[in-house]
């Protein structure tokens, strides 16, 4: 492997794992608000325990999303200097109005932890939760637009391979914000539900603690409903995201789905094996004009193909798969979430909301949502090669030169392997074998004494 | 005053409360580990904790903010900076990542490890070393160029006495720092036990940190001429005022008496020593390859980028202000009654 191959592994690495609990980060926010604010509203213990027990395992994640979002933010130009100093005079505002963010959520989520008894009113703890929400959403938001950037430059001109007029926020409201930013944010919110009903289910399948039981059944039904209304978001966003490729990096679209010939009525190719020199797709279930549409609400509309493009500025042919994967994710936890609120709304299918294969098919939606945002990234970020800023400057050109590059990936990689296999033995060892029913009659006999 | 000079003083103030933030983490680390062996840790382990874990996270927001800022400001540092640090930056980011979720996993987690709390204690000392490094290199003399290429020289950075005694003083500096500010805290929390250890401490670091800080400006003599001279002849009298500083302060605690008004000292005298470095370092940002003129951001760039900081900072203050209130001027808070 070259210096331009290492660097692009330990930047997938280091962004493979900061994304897991970066998702974490900006969905779980809301969920512990939510929860917090049903149990004061309803005056139910149960749901304070839940949301007590959620900020609990949440300080675990948000210490090592803090780390390894220190190391990307440093990354950044120890491993693309080139980049770095020229799209520096660039990028420069909304990272550092990220860091602004993020420096409010840690001042707020720091408060919020520390006073759950403190005040007088439950009320005061509850509003605490809105500057953490809005400093994660927003540091989302700032960092999607320096991605988006990448996508999409806008707001400077190129001189002498320098980056001049720079106009600060026409480059961060780039054409992909909105639609990225949408996409990101409902994701992230969909991943978190269905992360905690997957918690929730696997409780109510191997449950040592009889008492805990009501308990599981409020946290599954509250994250399925939370997780079906962003799951439907996450949906429009995402047909919003392949309508702007269409206008706008078509190039990346016809990638997606190995789309060769520009024609009208085009196929969406689901899965297959392609032969590259033949131009050929095997095996694929294919839906005929149903890309046309994806593309523009009308099977008869145009859409590039591959062959419109130079060959060396077309992204790797494995982009087909992570689209297909991540579809399919997104679409199996809809189902589920949609069936699961469909026993609920009618009465003759009650007895299969907490069945045991409704509540394996729960379980499995939480990896399957991680996995949806894993292969979503990677769609993105492999579907823009071979540029690092699309149009301007090309990966090969930012990459560093220093030496010391192996033993620094292989000291990352370690790390992350670290990292990830202690966080979640502690946060495990965290619930095992502490029933939520001892702090829920704590928390009622406390209100009975006020 | 230019763009340029507001931002590399704005970037040289938020570098100097992670200074101060950070070493009271880091030192506190290693006083837990050290109570923990010594077995006194009973007496002041809970006093630690009861300040580190509100406060933690909001430390590591300085750094971020401080090299977010530095490529900001001035984007040519990431080429020349980046393609250098590598490997040292890339020590201290993991060094980082092994203290911040350790102290998360030993403080939060449902039990604690010696072995957990050893790993976030050592790394604690380590950061201030490895991080150190990067102003060494600052200072010239470790980087090679050919044409467009650059190399850091590994081996003068390792034999040179001028890094060495960096690392020394930056080590030294953060317990210093640290048992400042848990002396202060002791007081206020009328917690005697702890208290007289970690006054104890504080006492013990003071003359070995001044004795370092004389051995750093010999060798930089030798390492970077033209910096010390400017120190000594133009700035002499802001290291004058620290050790004023630091000899109020040492007395203050010797005497028993204002535990605050020593702790201000502490940061008066790091403020002072910090800045006099920093402002006889100018205009190189990186010896002698990056100056704060050339490289820095374009005009309407640096504006955006101030407006957005006095923004931030309008939102920021009253926040940090609420923090303190709530985790250190709270004196039912403090003695653990909250």
């Amino acid at each position: 492997m070259n210096s331009i191959e290492i660097a692009r592994l330990l930047t997938g690495m280091t962004l493979a794992v900061h994304i897991i609990f970066a998702t974490i980060g900006v969905g779980m926010p809301l969920m512990f608000a939510i929860a917090e604010f049903l149990g004061i509203k309803k005056n139910d213990a149960e749901y304070l325990t839940l949301a007590r027990r959620w900020v609990k395992g949440y300080t675990i994640t948000v210490a090592v999303g803090v780390v390894t979002g220190t190391i990307i933010g440093l990354q950044l130009s120890l491993l693309w200097p080139s980049f770095m100093k020229i799209g520096g005079h660039v990028i420069a505002l909304p990272l550092f109005m990220e860091t602004f963010a993020f420096f409010f959520e840690a001042i707020f989520l720091s408060i919020y932890l520390y006073t759950w008894d403190r005040f007088k009113s439950q009320w005061t703890h509850l509003i605490i939760s809105i500057p953490v929400i809005l400093g994660g959403s927003f540091s989302a938001l700032f960092i999607t637009s320096v991605n988006s950037f990448m996508n999409t430059p806008a707001g400077f001109e190129m001189k002498h391979g320098r980056m001049v007029n720079v106009e600060p926020w026409a480059a961060m409201l780039n054409d992909s914000f909105l639609v990225r930013s949408f996409h990101v944010v409902a994701t992230a919110l969909m991943t978190m539900a269905f992360v905690l009903a997957a918690i929730a289910a696997f409780k109510l399948l191997k449950n040592k603690f009889k008492k805990d039981t009501s308990y599981h059944k409020k946290a599954l039904k509250l994250t399925m409903i939370l997780g079906l209304i962003f799951t439907i978001g996450s949906m429009i966003a995402g047909d919003a995201s392949a309508k702007f490729l269409h206008q706008e990096q078509p190039e990346k679209l016809a990638a997606y789905e190995w789309h060769y010939d520009t024609a009208s009525q085009a196929d969406l190719v689901f899965f297959g094996i392609l032969d590259e020199h033949k131009q050929e797709v095997s095996g694929a279930i294919k839906i005929p004009g149903l890309l046309s549409f994806l593309a523009d609400n009308n099977v008869n509309t145009k859409v590039k193909g591959m062959n419109d493009f130079k060959s060396n500025e077309l992204p790797p042919m494995i982009v087909h798969y992570y689209f297909d994967l991540m579809v399919t994710m997104g679409v199996f936890c809809f189902i589920v979430s949609a069936i699961f609120i469909l026993t609920r709304l009618f009465k003759r299918l009650r007895t299969w909301t907490y069945s045991r294969i409704m509540l394996y098919l729960g379980v499995l939606t939480g990896p399957a949502a991680l996995l949806a945002i894993e292969f979503g990234w990677f769609l993105t970020e492999q579907g823009r090669q071979p540029w690092i800023i699309r149009g301007y400057m090309k990966v090969a050109q930012a990459a560093t030169e220093a030496g010391g590059l192996t033993l620094v990936s292989i000291l990352f990689g370690v790390l992350y392997l670290v990292l990830l296999f202690t966080s979640a033995y502690v946060i495990i060892r965290m619930f095992k074998d502490k029933p939520a029913y001892e702090l829920i009659e704590e928390l009622s006999s406390k209100r009975g004494d006020a | 005053m230019d763009y340029a000079q507001i931002g590399i003083l704005v970037l040289w103030i938020f570098l100097f409360c992670y200074i101060i933030v950070a070493s009271i983490d880091f030192g506190a680390g290693f006083f837990t580990l050290h109570a923990k062996i010594t077995h006194q840790d009973k007496r002041v382990n809970h006093l630690i904790a009861r300040y580190l874990n509100p406060v933690w996270e909001v430390t590591n927001v300085f750094f971020v903010f401080f090299f977010v800022g530095l490529v900001g400001f001035f984007p040519d540092t990431a080429k020349y900076m980046g393609t250098v640090l590598l490997l040292p930056a890339s020590i201290s980011l993991i060094l980082l990542s092994i203290r911040g979720s350790f102290y998360a996993f030993e403080n939060y987690g449902p039990d604690t490890k010696l072995q957990w709390l050893a790993m976030y204690a050592l790394a604690g000392l380590f950061i201030p070393a490895s991080l150190a490094t990067a102003l060494t290199i600052s200072e010239g003399g470790y980087i090679t160029k050919h044409g467009d290429h650059l190399d850091l020289k590994w081996a003068e950075l390792f034999l040179s006495p001028f890094s060495w005694s960096v690392v020394f003083l930056a080590i030294i500096t953060v317990l210093y720092i640290s048992s400042g500010f848990l002396t202060f805290y002791a007081s206020r929390a009328e917690d005697w036990r702890a208290y007289k250890l970690v006054r104890y401490w504080f006492i013990f670091w003071g003359p070995p940190m001044i004795a370092m800080s004389l051995f750093v400006f010999l060798t930089l003599r030798i390492q970077n001429r033209a910096h010390f001279l400017t120190a000594v002849q133009d700035y002499w009298y802001m290291f004058v005022i620290s050790f004023i500083c630091f000899i109020v302060a040492l007395i203050l605690t010797l005497a028993r008496k204002a535990h605050g008004v020593a702790f201000i000292m502490v940061i008066l005298q790091m403020f002072f020593a910090f800045f006099g470095y920093g402002i006889s370092k100018l205009p190189y940002l990186l010896y002698p390859y990056v100056t704060i003129d050339h490289g820095a951001a374009n005009g309407a760039m640096a504006l955006a980028l101030i407006i957005a900081f006095i923004a931030g900072l309008v939102l920021l203050i009253p926040s940090l202000l609420l923090l303190m209130r709530l985790f250190v001027f709270d004196k039912d808070y403090v003695k653990g009654k909250k």
